[in-house]
Order: structure tokens, then sequence, then C-alpha cells
């Protein structure tokens, strides 16, 4: 016991070990929490983690690339997660294939709005060139949109936290806006909330309804597919 | 267990081979999906495949494991939220604001497109 607190601190906060434990442990609470509140939209497990997370890096003075070398090992699962959507697919083939023609529609109408809105919305109130192309690609998931905003040489990380705050806002508003509208076609629920707020948004899917989170899964992975090819003609035709 | 995440990762690993290969301006990920789900199809009509992880809902298991807390993947990202903070600072309202009217209008106007599209499809199909 000769070590003084100091020297182990400085050991631990150095070490993946440390931040992976951060990120699962406040991850596991703001979960539960949100359990209790029977899965209340404001209680977003991903919005009070970012910001407990965020708040603890700041006051112990941790860097961003210190914690990511732990949380790193739950990022990268984002890619096997989406090659897993193929299992609810599967499963829910007959329901997919009855709907495929809507979904076409929906998939075509709705990246085309989700990247248009932002980069008009975006010029209008004067933001910077250099935000505006990191916002364009912020309604597909976050490996492909920091891929598409490195090839528009944009802000991949800025693109990474739009991405992930559009996510929060489309899985927290969803279901009080469409309660509020009357849509109880759950199909048509889920793939917008997919287009709109790739896979935050289908794991709030999911949450409410299995249907729904098949076909926002099946969204947010053709999304990906039709903004990598639209961003860099938008940006071309769009942005000044 | 380790075999149905090897046979998650193979097909990633695989999308990734063929998306970087022949320079696909799609994610090595959707790809591994869509291999996945051919391998799941081709189970049900080829019973020699039905083995390993393709057995005994394996890889269906493992993959509802991984999508079971499928926000817990974008922690790590949103964190990314403390090195922009001089940018919040600066743009932060309109950022936030033009990100949340985007979505909205995208929401509604994909549920929209939908709901019409099926409508109309029924509709085809029941006139004789």
């Amino acid at each position: 016991m000769s070590a003084n607190p100091f020297s182990l601190w400085v050991y631990l906060s150095q070490s993946p070990l440390l931040w992976l434990t951060v990120t699962l442990l406040v991850y596991a609470t703001t979960d539960a929490l949100s359990l209790v509140t029977h899965r209340h939209p404001i209680a977003n497990p991903v919005l009070h983690s970012i910001w407990i997370t965020g708040a603890f890096l700041m006051l112990t003075g941790t860097s961003y690339t210190t914690y990511f070398g732990g949380a790193q090992f739950v990022h990268f699962l984002l890619g096997p997660a989406t090659v897993a959507l193929a299992v609810p697919l599967y499963e829910n083939r007959k329901v997919v294939a009855a709907a495929i023609l809507p979904m076409l529609a929906a998939l075509v109408v709705g990246s085309v709005t989700a990247v248009v809105s932002v980069v008009l919305l975006a010029e209008a109130v004067g933001l910077p060139r250099a935000v505006v192309l990191s916002l364009a690609p912020k309604s597909v998931t976050a490996g492909v949109a920091m891929g598409i905003s490195e090839s528009l040489h944009a802000d991949p990380s800025l693109t990474a936290v739009a991405v992930v705050l559009t996510g929060i806002m489309g899985a927290i508003i969803v279901t009080p806006l469409m309660n509020r509208i009357g849509i109880t076609d759950f199909r048509a629920r889920g793939f917008a909330v997919g287009i709109a707020a790739h896979g935050i948004g289908t794991a709030r899917a999911f949450q409410v309804d299995a249907v729904a989170g098949v076909f926002a899964g099946i969204a947010m992975s053709l999304n990906a597919l039709v903004t990598s090819l639209l961003v860099p003609l938008a940006v071309t035709l769009l942005v000044r | 267990m380790i075999a149905s995440l090897s046979l998650i990762l193979l097909c990633q690993l695989a999308g990734e081979v063929i998306v970087r290969g022949l320079g696909l301006p799609m994610p090595g990920p959707v790809v591994g999906l869509l291999f996945l789900l051919l391998l799941l199809l081709a189970r049900d009509r080829f019973v020699a495949l039905a083995r390993g992880p393709l057995q005994q809902d394996g890889v269906e298991n493992a993959s509802r494991g991984l999508l079971a807390h499928l926000s817990l993947l974008f922690v790590p990202a949103g964190v990314g939220v403390v090195q922009k903070l001089d940018l919040v600072a600066e743009h932060g309202i309109a950022v936030a604001v033009v990100l949340a009217i985007s979505v909205v209008v995208t929401l509604l106007v994909t549920v929209a497109t939908f709901l019409v599209a099926s409508r109309l499809m029924s509709r085809g199909r029941s006139a004789p």
C-alpha cells in the first residue's frame, strides 16, 4: 500500500480499462433510469450518457483521445451491429416484402428531404461553409457520415457530433410527434425514424414496437446507401 | 456464441473487402448485412448450410444481443462533443435549431410518403 493515490489515478486515467468501465457504467445507469420511467422519450439513455461522461472528462481534465482509447471497443461494435440488422430483416421478410414500394418511395423522398433541408436551413441562418458541409450527412449512421464528411473535406468529428445530436432529437421527438398527428402504422413510423435519425432512432423504435424497429433498421441501412450518393450532388448544387 | 460472432465479423470483413476492392460508394457493413441476409435465406433452401452458427438460432441470438443495446454504441462518438466546445459556444444554438427543424421535417415528409404510397398500392390492388 505504498503507492500514493495520485500515481494510481495517473496510471488508471491513461488505461482503456477505466474509460471502458465508465462508458458502460454510465450507460447502464441511464438505461436503468429510462426503464424506470417506462422508456419516456426525455429519459433517452444516449443523451444522458453523453453529458454525464463529457462532464466527467472535463472535471478530470481527460482528453477525448485518452477516453476513446477505452471507448473504442464499444464504438467498434457499430459495424457488426449494422450487419446484425440482417436478422430482424430476415425474420420479418414477409412484412417487408409486402411493403417494398412504399419503402422505396419514402426512402427517396425522405433522404432528399433530410439532406436538402439541413443544407438550406444552415445556409439561411448563415453558418460558415465548413459547418454546412459537416452537417449535410447528419441523418446517416456515424461511420458512414464521417466518411462522407471526409470526402467533402469537411470536419468528420463535427459530423459525428451532428449525427449523434440528430439521432437523439429524432428519438426523443418521434413518439410524441407521431401520436399527436395520429399515425398508427408502425411500419411508417419506424421507417421515418430510421431515415431521419439512423441507429439512435432505430434503437428507440425497437423499444416501442418490434415491427417499427425492423422498418427503422431497413430505412437506416438503405439511407446509408442513398445518402452517400446524394450528399456530394446536393452540396454541389446548393452550397455557394 | 464465438462462432456466431465470427460469422457476423466475417460478413462485415467480406463487405469491406468488396467495397474497398471495387471502390463502391457504400459502407462495408451494409454490404455485410446483405451477405448475412443471403446466407440466412440460402440456409432455408439448402439444408447442408444449416450447421455451426446457422443452426439452433446461433447467429440470430448473437445479433439480437448486439441490437438490444444499439444506443450504447453511439455514446463514444457523441462524447466527441467535448472537443467541439468552442464551436458549440459560437454556433451551438443555430446548429441545434437547424438540426431540430430538419429532423421534424424529415420525419413528417417520410411518414407521409410511406402512407400515401401504401394507400395508393392497396387501392390499386383492390380495384377490379
